[in-house]
């Protein structure tokens, strides 16, 4: 409950501040905001599993940012910026939806 | 593969190892009630500041991505922008160029073709005079032959109008008739007939020319005036500024006469 409140309040705050992302961030905020999204649905399937805990959690989201941001960092040093990200990206979107199949069978059993 | 299988293996384990034990139905959605009921535990507080800063990233960066057009794009793709709006722009001025040229080369042409069109409108101003087919107006003579005795023979009749055409007259009418290169005189027991129609006495004569010209012409000593008086007809002729012929004719297009192609006749 807490963490939908969070959620909520946390967008309602960017909604209402409107602060422009720092230029030397504007590639890796993209990437970062997809890592904490796989973060978020592997916590909600620990949780499921029962085996969540917070300390757990709050290192694998800021672990997940963070070495996602610096894969793109590492790529835009080598020149395949663009391709890194379209890989980071798309290994974090096939981990979201494992994680959320796996959601959907705790929840509904199919 | 990704951070955070490293961090925590068996928070979120992949679907090849399912969990051994799996909790039946009704235990998963208590534990999911379970954790919406607001507590206030250090997971519970970690987890709603987490999503929070996730909530708050995301909108930053939705908005951001709705707002910027060009700004967060990397140099490369910002190159490969540019060169396509170049190669654009350059077709788009190459057939600017071409569409000009060609509404010139329509504008000269509409010119050429409006000048031919004025042309060919004087000519048939022109000719519809000279055919009989348009009425006229213009400085000429006015002539009226009244018959005293015995009628005028259509001979005589026919000199009045070719010594009219040899003075140079370029639009003529008797009575209501415009006389043309095809006008005849016939005599018939009533009268006169020309071009098809009976005329009665007085004839009145209208002829467009000069004035001088065409009065000197008719008046000379035997010719077309005098003839009229021996065949016992009493003329009156008048010089006048202003003669208007308003009578026209019909023309039929020839049925059997063609123009010379045009080919044949140039050198």
């Amino acid at each position: 409950m807490i963490a939908v409140l969070g959620l909520i309040i946390g967008a309602l705050v960017g909604l209402a501040l409107e602060p422009t992302v720092p230029v030397a961030l504007q590639p890796y905020l993209p990437i970062a905001v997809v890592a904490a999204l796989d973060a978020l649905f592997g916590g909600l399937r620990a949780l499921l599993d029962g085996t969540f805990d917070d300390r757990v959690f709050l290192v694998s989201f800021l672990s997940n940012v963070v070495v996602a941001a610096l894969i793109v960092f590492l790529g835009d040093q080598l020149g395949v910026g663009t391709q890194l990200s379209t890989g980071v990206v798309v290994v974090l979107g096939i981990r979201i939806f494992s994680n959320a199949a796996a959601i959907r069978r705790h929840l509904f059993r199919a | 593969m990704s951070p955070d299988h490293r961090a925590d293996p068996g928070q979120d384990p992949d679907e090849q190892s399912p969990t051994p034990t799996r909790p039946p139905l009704s235990a998963s959605w208590r534990t999911v009630r379970r954790a919406l009921a607001p507590r206030a535990t250090r997971a519970q507080g970690m987890a709603g500041l987490l999503c929070a800063l996730l909530g708050f990233a995301l909108v930053v960066q939705v908005q951001q991505t709705r707002t910027d057009g060009l700004t967060n794009l990397r140099q490369d793709e910002l190159v490969r922008i540019l060169d396509d709006v170049t190669q654009r722009s350059e077709e788009l001025t190459a057939q600017a160029n071409a569409l000009r040229s060609e509404r010139n080369e329509l504008v000269s042409g509409s010119d050429t073709q409006r000048t031919a069109r004025e042309a060919a409108a004087q000519r048939a101003e022109v000719q519809g005079i000279l055919a009989g087919r348009l009425p006229a107006q213009g400085p000429g003579i006015e002539l009226v032959i009244v018959e005293r005795e015995g009628s005028i023979p259509a001979l005589t009749m026919h000199n009045v109008l070719e010594e009219l055409r040899n003075a140079g007259a370029e639009a003529v009418q008797l009575n209501d008739l415009r006389l043309t290169a095809q006008s005849y005189f016939v005599d018939v027991p009533d009268g006169l007939v020309v071009d098809g129609t009976l005329l009665s006495p007085p004839y009145r004569w209208l002829a467009i020319g000069d004035p001088a010209t065409l009065s000197g012409a008719l008046g000379i000593r035997g010719g077309a005036l005098a003839t009229v008086r021996n065949a016992g007809g009493a003329t009156n002729l008048d010089s006048r500024d202003l003669v208007e012929v308003a009578a026209t004719k019909a023309i039929s297009a020839p049925r059997f006469a063609t123009p010379v192609p045009v080919a044949e006749t140039d050198e």
